[in-house]
Formats: C-alpha cells, structure tokens, sequence
C-alpha cells in the first residue's frame, strides 16, 4: 500500500463505466489535451501501459478468486501457495491501482497501516494463514477482498494514463521496493517480500521499455545506464530464486539486503531523470 | 545532454545560494529592496551583493586540498565509500563531477542549474539553499581497497600504490567492528554549520549512485565558535583539552616535515597530498564519570581546568617529563596519555578530531560517544603507527576508551581550475 498519494492520474468520470470497450477509452483520452510539448510521440506510449496495466488487473481478478476461493474452501496450503503469485500483478500495475486511495487500503494495507477494525485485504488474510495458520474466521475478508478487486477493475477503466504518470509511476515502484519490500515489511508473516519486489521491477522496467526509444533519442549514455543498472538488479534477483519462486525474505543475509537496498537506489537514481522525455526536443 | 559546464558557468557567476532567496524576493535584503521599483531590479540583476558579504569562503583550489590545515570549522561529516563499479571511466568521470560540484558547494552555490521541467527532481537537493558558505571545506582521500582489493588490481593502479598505503596493522586492544572499517574512498566535509556539511555529502554520494556506496558515516561536533569567541583549545568529552600539540600550521616548513608528502617520498602523484588516518574511538562516559579527578589528571597528564601540564600553571607551558613528587614517583606518570603519545618527541601528526555522539548504545543502555580521531601525516609508518602502538600497550586512557573504527586513506594533491582532484592518480 502507498503511504502518500500523489495524486498524478486524472480520473475522467466519477461515474463508473461498466462494460466501456477499451476503445473508446483510448478515444476519450485523446481527446484530452495536457501540456506536454511531447505529448504527441507519447500518445502511443500512454495508450500501450494503459492495456498493459488493465491487462495485469485483469490477471489479478482472477488470480485473486482463486486465492479467496481457496480461502473460503478451507484449503489453507492452497491458499499459502497461491497468495505471493497473486500479488504480484496488483504490484506490477500499482501506479495505476493505487491511484484509488479508497480501495488501494482494502485491498493492500498492512496491520497498523488502518484502524483494526478496518484492516481488510491481501495482509489480513496472510495474518490468519502465516501466525494463525488458518483460514478460518477469514472468509468473510476473503469475500470482501474479491468485492473490493472487482470494483478496482471496474474502476481502472476510468483512470487517465499521462506521461506524468509513467514518468513518476516508474520511480515510484522502486520507491515502493526501497521502503517496504527491502525492509521486509510489506509481507511480514508469509515473508514473500521477494515477490512484491520483483514485480515492482518488473511494473518500472515495462514503463521504461515503453519510453525507451524516447530516452535515448533524448541522451543515449542515460538509456544505456538504467539498462545496466536494470540488468544488476535482476541478476541480483535471480541469485535468489527456488524453484518458480524466491526465496522467503527471513532467508537473506543482511549483506544480500544491503546489496539489494543500493542495487535499487543506483537504479532509481538515473531513473528519475527518465522526465527528460517530456521536454521539447 | 546539455551542456552542463556552460550552464554551471553562468550559474557560478551570478547566484549564490543567498542570491537564489534574493531573486526571488523572499531574502532579508532583497525582500526589503524588493519594495521600490528599483530595487527590485537591482535585486534581479545583480547577486553578486552577497558576494562581499561573503568572508565565510575556504578556497578550494589549490596546491594542496583545503581541510586539511584549514582551521577546523565546527562540524565534520565524514563518509567512506566502497566502489561498485569496475570501470576506471566511471571513476574519473565521478571525479571530475565532484570537483565540479565541491567548487561550487565550497563557494556556496548550488550543485546545478534550477531545473524548469517538473518532470525531473531537482539538481540540486535544496537543503543549503540560504546558507552561507560556512567555511565548508570537502576533502578526498583515497584507500588501498582502491588499489587491490582480494588480491585484484582493480583499476590497473597496482603500481601506483604507495608502500605507505597499506592497512594499518592490527594494534593491541583493537575492537574493530567491520562495518566501522577502511573503504575505498573517502570524504571529509567540515563546516561551521552542520547542515551545510551535510548537504555536500548527500549531493556527492547522490552522483556517486550506481558508481560507489556509502561504506560508514560518521558526524562529529566541536564546540562552536559562537560558544567560544576565544578559540582556545576544544575539550573532548572526557572534559580535557584535546590538540595542544600539533604543528604549526602556518609554517611551510612544519608542514613540509609532519604533513604533506614530499617528492622522493613514494609515486610522485601524492606528492602535496597527505595521509589521513580514522579512528572511532568509543568513550566509556559512565565509567569515566566515577572516576576521581586525581585519575582523571593522572590519565592525561594534564590538569583539567587549565590544561597545563601536570605540575605547570598554563596550558602552553613545556612539560617536565622527569620531574617527581615528594614520594619521588614521576609528576607526569609513565602510562599518561600525553607522555605516551609523545614518545621521543621526534615526531607529531597534525591531529583534527571532533566529538561524536550516536544516541545509546543499545545493548548496554549506555551513551554512544566518543572521539572521531582524525590526524593527517606525512608518512604513517613513522608518525601515527609507532604513536598508536605505544598507546595500546601503555596508555592509562585505554581504561577509558575503546578503538571501534580504523581507516587510512591518502588524501589527494589539490586541484587548479580546470584540473580535477586525482587526475595525477588517473591520468
């Protein structure tokens, strides 16, 4: 869950547009006009994260069915092996998911993040599989969590994707990465954390990709240094797989979260300058 | 990219940190100019108001690198670095954007140009903007990691690395704690304002991402000279005054002797520099505390008020080593620090340490103080080494205090305008 909403989207309707073809999503916000001076080599490129986002959400609902059905069943060792790989489409997309400060809580705050008797969603339930090691009491947030992802589809819809939005979106998700996912804290009774950081990094590298060609044509040297820096990461990343998985974040050296901590701020650093895309060339 | 040295250039000329509140109308006297038309315009046009203002300005070109002989300002901020990349490029290209960004820093001004795209964060990270100059003064040094490093020359500077810069030898009594030891690089930020030595450190290891890491860092305190108009010797925070035996700083031929490198001393590119050795010592205040003042003088020997040495009125007064009491025991005592430390007397190190205060230690409840020792010297091997090795074996302060941190590093020659500091290393 994101601490302080910057508010970067703009949402379009209040009303919810159920059933809208993406289509006439993508007409709609062209129809827009912002002020970036390169707005229009980015059109394609605002228009391309918006599937990949949606894409990613929709992989999430369903995802997420399993995940609450397996909990309603009563099937916790199911629900345990489900729950990591779920989560990591709802961290891919998180710029565009968090941008509902109403739902982003319900459906990612972590214990102490809400008031108890608000505290629903993904940690809750991860709270009663990992310490209590149990689903039961947890099948009415099971139910509540699919309600609250569903809305989310239906409202994602409405979200506005800018340049602003990729540019800061990108750092943003390693700024998730540096302050909850490197210090064990987002998943801290499964200890998954590997999982929500890889798909961070996966959720940055796609809006880079995206702006790459703009990047270089703007400073080459700049694009040449976040794919290095892009490459360390993931072979830091890779050094911790098992299996499909990763490794639980309780099984890390200090040294390989130290490593991972600054292997990501050498990352976001050059990352940040990826605004460059919006001046006139 | 753009052109960055151009744009700095301009940016260097005309506005300082306090030009920046100026222009924008919201300085002190900007603000009250601001209110007739005309000096608003003066206001706009011409930062360089501040400049006469400023006498608060260490130069930072130079034959030699400033902090060193500089007269210590009130606030030290030190970091040590450990080097990601392997490119050598990469090193002298870090280099080159530190020298850059420490001229402007020293004399004030900000790292960059003010950014107007509000898609990019900003240059420069803003916390100085404001602030004098404070006698900032940013000093870098190099470690032997930089050289060989697990048996690897790194950068292909095996043959450049001097035999002095080797690590320091293991001394008796050493609690060395890995994370408070060596490094490849080092920078040494001393100011009279703690925030403006900050500020350097951050926006030099902010560049340095993807190129070094923070290996530790260290803050460190002296009393201030507001606090103390006089500039009489600081105390340490056992309560004695620490550094009365240092050379001259102001004799070339003092500091030819004890601090600065000498052709004919090793490879000629340190030639100007100087060796700079850390040590975080720990103070056991607790303990120290419960101690009567006759032990307290007896450690140091020297009486704590004035600190004279025992059995002298003045603080500057020379030391009679021989001396003895009534019961014929020795005035100043053979385990005394000062006596220790002193040795034959041939040979000093130009010391320039601050306090250090870390919050508590959190195993043992007790205060986490201490000294931040930092001596620069010519050549360690006679000068800071046999010094500590006398110290570890005999000193009655070891009671007291306990060695957690160790570096050396060779601080760089100094930079003219146009160069940039360890170009005789690279080049």
């Amino acid at each position: 869950m994101k601490k302080a909403k910057t508010a970067v989207a703009v949402l379009l309707s209040t009303s919810l547009l159920f059933g809208c073809s993406q289509k006439n999503e993508e007409a709609t916000t062209k129809k827009e006009e912002t002020k970036e001076v390169a707005k229009d080599a980015l059109d394609g490129v605002t228009a391309e994260y918006r599937e990949y986002a949606i894409n990613e959400i929709e992989e999430f609902v369903i995802a997420t069915e399993e995940f609450t059905n397996a909990v309603i069943e009563g099937d916790v060792e199911k629900a345990k092996e489900l729950y990591a790989p779920a989560r990591m489409h709802y961290e891919r997309a998180e710029p565009i998911a968090e941008v509902f400060g109403d739902l982003d809580p319900k459906i990612d705050a972590r214990e102490g993040d809400v008031p108890e008797d608000e505290w629903t969603g993904y940690h809750r339930i991860e709270y009663g599989l990992w310490e209590k090691n149990t689903t039961k009491g947890y099948e009415e947030y099971a139910e509540q969590l699919m309600k609250d992802v569903h809305l989310l589809r239906a409202k994602v819809e409405t979200v506005e994707v800018t340049p602003d939005l990729l540019v800061t979106g990108a750092v943003d998700l390693l700024n998730e990465v540096s302050t909850s996912k490197v210090t064990g804290e987002e998943d801290r009774y499964s200890h998954t954390d590997l999982y929500d950081f890889v798909a961070n990094v996966q959720g940055a590298e796609e809006i880079f990709n995206l702006l790459k060609d703009e990047v270089k044509a703007k400073d080459a040297d700049l694009a040449a240094t976040i794919e290095a820096q892009f490459a360390q990461v993931h072979s830091l990343l890779d050094q911790q797989k098992e299996g499909d998985g990763y490794k639980l974040y309780t099984d890390l050296t200090e040294a390989e979260v130290k490593k991972f901590s600054q292997a990501v701020d050498a990352l976001a650093e050059p990352l940040s300058q990826i605004g460059i895309v919006t001046e006139a060339s | 990219m753009t052109d960055l040295s151009k744009e700095t250039s301009i940016f260097e000329k005309k506005v300082s940190r306090r030009g920046v509140l100026k222009a924008a109308g919201i300085g002190g006297v900007g603000a009250v100019l601001g209110a007739s038309g005309l000096g608003g315009v003066l206001a706009l046009s011409d930062a360089t108001v501040t400049k006469g203002q400023s006498n608060d300005i260490v130069p930072f070109y130079g034959a030699n690198q400033a902090g060193i002989t500089t007269s210590p300002q009130d606030n030290l901020y030190i970091v040590s670095l450990e080097v990601t990349t392997d490119s050598k490029q990469d090193l002298i290209q870090l280099f080159k954007e530190w020298t850059e960004a420490s001229a402007l820093m020293t004399s004030g001004n900000t790292v960059g140009d003010t950014s107007t795209n509000g898609n990019l964060p900003p240059k420069d990270t803003g916390e100085a903007v404001g602030l004098s100059p404070s006698n900032l003064t940013i000093t870098f040094g190099v470690g032997p990691s930089l050289f060989v490093k697990d048996g690897k020359d790194r950068f292909g500077l095996r043959s450049k690395q001097p035999a002095e810069l080797v690590d320091l030898p293991k001394f008796p009594l050493d609690a060395l704690k890995k994370e408070w030891t060596g490094g490849d690089l080092c920078i040494q930020a001393c100011a009279d304002d703690l925030q403006v030595a900050f500020h350097a450190v951050r926006n030099l290891v902010r560049m340095a991402r993807g190129k070094a890491v923070i290996h530790w860092a260290q803050t460190g305190f002296q009393r201030t000279k507001n606090a103390d108009a006089q500039k009489v010797t600081p105390r340490n925070l056992l309560g004695f005054k620490d550094g009365t035996v240092n050379p001259d700083v102001t004799s070339k031929s003092a500091l030819q002797k004890s601090v600065w490198v000498q052709k004919g001393d090793g490879p000629d590119w340190l030639v100007g520099g100087s060796y700079m050795v850390v040590r975080r010592i720990q103070m056991y205040i607790e303990v120290w505390d419960r101690s009567t003042l006759n032990d307290q003088e007896a450690t140091f020997g020297r009486h704590r008020d004035s600190g004279a040495p025992l059995g002298k009125q003045n603080e500057f007064d020379s030391a009679d080593f021989e001396a003895v009491d009534e019961t014929g025991r020795l005035v100043i005592p053979e385990t005394a620090h000062m006596r220790v430390a002193r040795g034959d007397g041939k040979h000093s190190i130009l010391r320039r340490s601050y306090s250090y205060t870390d919050g508590m230690d959190t195993k043992t409840g007790s205060l986490d103080a201490g000294l931040v020792f930092i001596c620069f010297q010519r050549r360690p091997s006679t000068q800071f080494i046999p010094m500590q090795q006398r110290l570890a074996k005999n000193d009655k302060l070891n009671e007291y205090i306990v060695h957690r941190g160790s570096a050396l590093f060779a601080c760089l020659p100094g930079v003219q305008k146009g160069g940039y500091i360890g170009e005789t290393l690279f080049d």
